[in-house]
Order: structure tokens, then sequence, then C-alpha cells
């Protein structure tokens, strides 16, 4: 378990416990080594000439070992140049995954905030408006329990929840296995609430179309200068719980601020989902990019390889 | 932060990088890290240590070559070194920048040890 976050591995479940759900393999004892096929992506040369620190295409060879040459019996240091991104993998599913949902016309929202900023209240309210006009699908992560999942089944919309274990943020991977199992329709919008964390969820692309950050006024308003990677991530923000503003010593336009200078591009909606103030705009928002989605997408139902790895 | 699944990623690269080239042992893995990347250096390099036992990079080095942080600044209509996501502008002052480099992550290069040839 990583000590830093209390990110593990080996505990994740996708689904109900009851049989149907999957537990994923621990990688952090046994990772299974992908394709070489994969590994191959960059060109490679070996090259023959052995000069000091050569420079080739793809490969940077250095004669420097005992020998200063390949020599029978003595061993030989290489820098091998490789270039790959570390979170590589995790785009690979997530770019599937895009290609999954566009094939469908599927408008894809990843909700990130900290925990306790009303994600949950948010997403209920959004469907409760929304579900008489469009389809709409959630997947739920959480470490632990199926309550989320239970209030999004409440609103009439289905719902899936993925248990991280002792993960700090969804993969791409996880979504990949979540997203066949669902049942989504053609031209439909998905919401997946991201695990509470103002932190780990920012890196991880899922494959949706946009990452929407939520802040709560019950929060700081320094919070997009503490926590900048989730502001510059995001392209949307929801100031929510704006109903609570005459009680607090809470500055929005502060907020706002803050989080602009972390991402002047930002798109900003202060709502309260419990009163439904500042919906519309919220809603509107959502409804042009199921505009452009459904208009995007031409339906192939092309069958990406989801989370093929795992 | 995440800095397990990173170094998890890590391995991943090595491993099938090891298995491609044929090489054995792993003595340092470079990797290119960016100012405004969302890694914390001494955290990761905990988390690689553990991660890499057992493989062929048990007990290689990790070598990091930071790269600086660039943003667009939109009033300034040009390309300026900030440190921090929030940083202004060091010209004009603005907030209006956006961040265009120093946001990476990557497995640079690895020093391997080959097999002595002819055993």
């Amino acid at each position: 378990m990583c000590t830093v976050c209390g990110c593990g591995a080996g505990e994740v479940m996708i689904g109900r416990p009851n049989g149907t759900a999957q537990r994923k393999s621990a990688p952090t004892t046994g990772w299974k080594v992908a394709s070489v096929e994969t590994a191959h992506d960059d060109s490679h040369e070996h090259v023959e000439v052995h000069t000091p620190a050569s420079e080739h295409a793809g490969h940077m060879h250095f004669g420097h070992g005992p020998a200063h040459a390949h020599a029978p019996g003595l061993s030989q240091h290489e820098m091998v140049r490789i270039e790959k991104d570390i979170l590589g993998k995790n785009d690979r599913f997530a770019d599937a995954n895009r290609g999954w949902l566009a094939g469908r016309g599927i408008f894809a929202l990843n909700l990130v905030s900290s925990p306790g900023s009303g994600k949950t209240t948010l997403l209920c309210k959004t469907i409760e408006i929304l579900s008489s006009r469009v389809a709409v699908a959630v997947i739920e992560g959480d470490q632990q329990t199926e309550f989320d999942a239970e209030r999004i089944r409440a609103t009439g919309a289905p719902a899936l929840q993925i248990n991280t274990g002792k993960g700090c943020h969804l993969d791409a991977a996880m979504v990949g296995q979540a997203l066949p199992r669902l049942a989504l329709t053609d031209n439909s919008l998905l919401l997946i609430e991201n695990v509470g964390n103002l932190v780990c969820p920012s890196a991880f692309d899922l494959g949706e179309a946009h990452k929407v950050v939520i802040l709560s006024v019950t929060e700081g308003e320094d919070k997009p200068l503490k926590y900048p990677d989730m502001f510059a991530a995001a392209d949307v923000m929801l100031l929510n719980k704006t109903d609570l503003l005459p009680y607090l010593r809470f500055d929005a336009d502060k907020a706002v601020e803050f989080a602009l200078r972390v991402n002047p591009r930002l798109k900003v909606f202060r709502v309260s989902a419990t009163t439904g103030e500042g919906f519309d705009g919220w809603l509107a928002w959502i409804e042009s990019g199921l505009a452009a989605a459904a208009g995007g997408g031409e339906n192939d139902h092309k069958e990406n390889t989801l989370a093929a790895g795992y | 932060m995440h800095e397990m699944s990173l170094a998890e990623g890590i391995r991943g690269i090595v491993e099938d990088a090891a298995i491609a080239q044929g090489f054995t042992k792993v003595n340092a893995v470079v990797l290119e890290v960016g100012a405004l990347s969302s890694v914390e250096i001494e955290a990761l390099r905990f988390c690689f240590e553990v991660v890499m036992k057992g493989t062929v990079a048990e007990g290689a080095r990790m070598e990091v070559d930071p790269i600086a942080g660039t943003g667009w600044c939109m009033p300034c209509a040009k390309s300026v070194a900030i440190d921090q996501l929030y940083d202004p502008c060091p010209h004009c002052g603005s907030y209006q920048v956006q961040a265009t480099g120093g946001t990476e992550m990557r497995v640079k290069a690895l020093d391997v040890q080959t097999a002595p040839a002819g055993v």
C-alpha cells in the first residue's frame, strides 16, 4: 500500500460483491508484463560501432564497459532510450474507452472533488431534472460501500459501484470494465463520480469528455491554489452549496479568481444542488455536450478492446 | 499522491523493455519529470524502491531529469517560465497563463547491464 496516500491494489470490486463482482488482480505482487509488441513502439537499432556515448535513433550506446568494447566474458553498460509516458498504459485504456463512448454518441463526464463537496447530491439533482429528456447512467467510485450507487438508483437511473479498496482514484481500466456492464443507451449521458480526493484523480484520464471539479463553499476559498493539479486538469468548476453562502464567511469571487489563476480556461457555474439555484447554466452546458457527442458519433458501436490488459 | 501507481507504471515499462531487448539487469532508470507535473519525487523514490524488488531493476538508481515549467501568457502572447500552475506571468503579472510545458512524467532511458558476450 502506498504510504503517501493509502493507495493500494488488489481490493478493487466492480459491481456488487455477490459473485458477479470481479476482483482486480494484485499488481503489487504479480505484475503482468505487457506484450512485447507494445515495447517495440520505439525504433531501436543495435549499433555495432562502439564509439563512446554514440547516439543513434532510439538507442544511445556507451562503450564504457570494463573493456571499452564488447569482449567475451566482460559485461557492458548500455543506455537504452525509452521515452515512454509513465501513465501511458492508463492513457491507452482511456483512449479505448473514449473510442467506445464516441461510437455510441455517449457524453461522459468525470466528476472530481474532495469528499463531502456534495457530488452525489449534485448528481441526484442533475438526474432528477435531466432524466425526462435524456438517458443518464452513473459509475460510482468509492473505496468501500455501495451507498452512493444506491442513492443514484433511487432516482431511477442505472448505477454501477466500483470499490477501489485501498485505491485513491479510478483508473481507465476499471472504467473500461464497467462500461459494457451498464447497458448504456446510445446518445446518453454518463456521469462518473470519482473517489472523493482532490489530488490523485487529476492525473488519470478515464476516457471522459471533460473533468468537472466540484468545490463547495463549506471548504476554503484557497483550495484551488492548495490543490492546483485538479483545477488545472478540469474544464468545468461547479461552486456548490451556494445556498449556504449567507451563513458562511466564504468569498465566492475569491474562490473563482483563484481557480482561474490556475486554469484561465476553466468554465465556472455557481450552483446549489439542494435548491437547484444556478442549475440552468450547468444543464445547458451538459445539453450542448450531449448534442455534440450525438452529432459527432456515428453510433457504429466500435468494439474497442476495453480493459484488455486486466 | 498516486506515486505507487506511477512506480508500477515505470515497472511495466522497464519489464516490457527487458523482454523486448533482452537485458537482465538495470543499473539506473532515468526519468523526465516536469516542474508542473503532479509527482512528488521523494515519495516516488520510496515507492520505486519497493516496487522494483524482484524485478530486473531491483536496487536500480532512480535518476530524475527535471524539466522546467513553461506557460503561454495570453496578454503577452508569448511563452514564459513558471514554477507553479498558479504563477503569474513574470513580465506582465497577469494570471492568464496556460501551462504548456513541464507537465511530463516519462521514462527517458535505462542504464542496463548487457549479458557478457560469448559466455
